[in-house]
């Protein structure tokens, strides 16, 4: 049976017994963890591109509301307010709203019963701001005070703040759970490592009474443990992928645009899942391990 | 010393082990002789006393300083202790692996260890598949393989022929000549006999004979 054996080919064996049952089951339950913190992670992304796609929109455009003054009619007023703002800097289009417009706008805010005909409606105008050097809502309302009109200017930034809140939260939320996740994974694989140790305790104490330090046993659960946490993270990141990518191509074009808005390049978000699920993993059984062996040793 | 909330297995026991030195450790089953290499090799700590290793006060040494005795001292177990998943070989090689030695540098050495001990034929297999005297050699190999500074041995011809046993005898006799100390327990009186070796014997946890030679430690090995 051992007739060929060649000395001069001989190589190392592995110091822990090659594989265990419970490895199956360790691999998917880290690999599930995997997914769903690449889950969170494009979540939090598009959830980042989203918001501030809306702030965008929001921050090009600004509204005037002018109310009539004196004998000038509405709709005169808000035609010189439109005319006077067209010409500042940092506007690239200003818009008078029609009567009809304004009255649509103002409905679910007023009701129909109040937009009587002699009421004097204000009336709207849109403003489109430059994209690089928009004009601030002081310089609009300055403008317009010289002008001799009375209106208010609504330049978003209440909308936009609210936005950019719900936004940080989203961000915040998901780092949390990306940590519990981790969290989550660390402890698998420190329980992990504690049944390892237990189970080969006849070749810990052997390791361990021929002059092994507590680090080189570490060394061997940590490279275990590292070794099928990346290949369970290269799952977990691959799964991710695969839903991110349907998501992508259920929503069309533009991905689940306005409400998730993937793009192709986020799933690169992805690659380090297995090298941080490696790293997770290694430290969590090295912590175990040591501590452990440090028990043995009396 | 003691195991657990139970009686002290060893007592009362003293003695020093001169560097370079050959004794047998002999005494009725239960006495105290595993236990008592247990206390050497650092897999128990006396309860109560003073262990000295290598001119060093080991009783009280921190984790961390141990691997670095241990290292020094070749055990025989009674138990044999091998890794069972890996090969004759393989087991052989351990405490060389683990002192962080390259694969080339031994192993030839290990060859020759195996062919000396007579395991040249089994150097692939595992060690579930070895006979019982076969294991025993396996032991030695690896006990002997990193020329320790100390060897315990654990009754290790309980299980070889007598005529394997007066190989064995040579082989420890051989590395005490170029230095190893050497402490064996044994019940093999023949053995013993024929070794004419200093003996310690152990009776229910306490030392009848200290050996002549080594009464009043000089600083000594132990
Ligand atoms: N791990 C242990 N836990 C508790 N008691 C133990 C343990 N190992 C040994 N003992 C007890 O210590 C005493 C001495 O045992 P030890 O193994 O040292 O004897 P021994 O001289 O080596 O015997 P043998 O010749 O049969 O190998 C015995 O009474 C035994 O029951
Ligand atoms: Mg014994």
């Amino acid at each position: 049976m051992s007739e060929s054996f060649d000395v001069r080919r001989w190589r190392p064996g592995p110091l822990l017994p090659k594989r265990d049952e419970r490895d199956f089951a360790l691999t998917f339950v880290v690999a599930v963890l995997c997914l769903l913190a690449c889950l969170t992670a494009l979540t939090a992304i598009a959830a980042d591109r989203g918001a501030r796609g809306w702030s965008r929109q929001l921050t090009g455009s600004a509204t005037i509301v002018v109310r009539p003054k004196g004998a000038e009619s509405p709709d005169a007023a808000a035609a010189r307010a439109a005319e006077t703002l067209a010409g500042l800097k940092g506007v690239t289009e200003a818009r008078a709203l029609a009567k009809a417009d304004a009255e649509e706008l103002l409905e679910p805010w007023i009701g129909r019963e109040a937009l009587l005909e002699d009421l004097p409606v204000p009336r709207l105008v849109t403003v489109e701001l430059h994209p690089e050097t928009p004009a601030s809502a002081q310089s609009l309302d300055a403008a317009l005070q010289a002008a001799g009109l009375d209106a208010s200017v609504d330049d978003h930034s209440r909308w936009i703040g609210d936005i950019e809140r719900s936004a940080a939260l989203i961000r915040w939320a998901a780092i949390g759970v990306f940590i519990l996740i981790a969290a989550a994974a660390a402890a698998t694989i420190a329980f992990a490592t504690r049944a390892g140790l237990a189970a080969r305790r006849d070749v810990i104490e052997v390791l361990h009474l021929s002059g092994a330090k507590a680090p080189f046993i570490a060394r061997l659960f940590q490279a275990r443990f590292a070794r099928m946490s990346a290949v369970a993270g290269l799952f977990g990141a691959a799964g991710a992928a695969m839903i991110g990518a349907g998501l992508r191509l259920a929503g069309g074009g533009a991905g689940l645009a306005p409400v998730l808005p993937l793009v192709w390049s986020d799933l690169a978000w992805l690659l380090p899942c297995p090298v941080i699920a490696a790293l997770t993993a290694a430290l969590a059984a090295r912590g175990v391990a040591i501590r452990l062996t440090g028990e043995l040793a009396g | 010393m003691r195991y657990g909330r139970a009686p002290e297995t060893l007592k009362d026991i003293a003695f020093a082990l001169p560097a370079g030195s050959f004794h047998f450790l002999t005494g009725p089953s239960g006495a105290g002789k595993s236990s008592l290499l247990k206390l050497i090799y650092l897999a128990h700590r006396a309860s109560r006393g003073r262990v000295e290793l290598f001119g060093r006060d080991v009783s009280t040494i921190r984790a961390a300083d141990q691997p670095m005795i241990r290292r020094r001292i070749g055990v025989v177990f009674q138990e044999f202790r091998m890794l069972e998943h890996l090969s004759v070989f393989d087991n052989v090689a351990l405490p060389l692996r683990i002192a962080g030695r390259k694969p080339d540098s031994y192993r030839n050495d290990i060859a020759e260890l195996l062919a000396w001990v007579g395991l040249e034929k089994r150097m692939h297999a595992l060690p579930a598949t070895l006979s019982g005297g076969e294991k025993q050699r396996l032991g030695i190999a690896r006990a002997v393989v990193n020329r320790p500074d100390l060897l315990l041995a654990d009754e290790p011809t309980g299980n070889v022929d007598h005529e394997m046993a007066l190989r064995i005898l040579r082989l420890f006799v051989e590395l005490n000549r170029m230095g190893t100390t050497v402490l064996i327990a044994s019940h093999d009186d023949d053995l013993v006999a024929h070794a004419r070796k200093s003996v310690l014997r152990l009776e229910r946890g306490r030392l009848l004979a200290p050996p002549s030679a080594s009464i009043g430690n000089r600083g000594g090995e132990l």
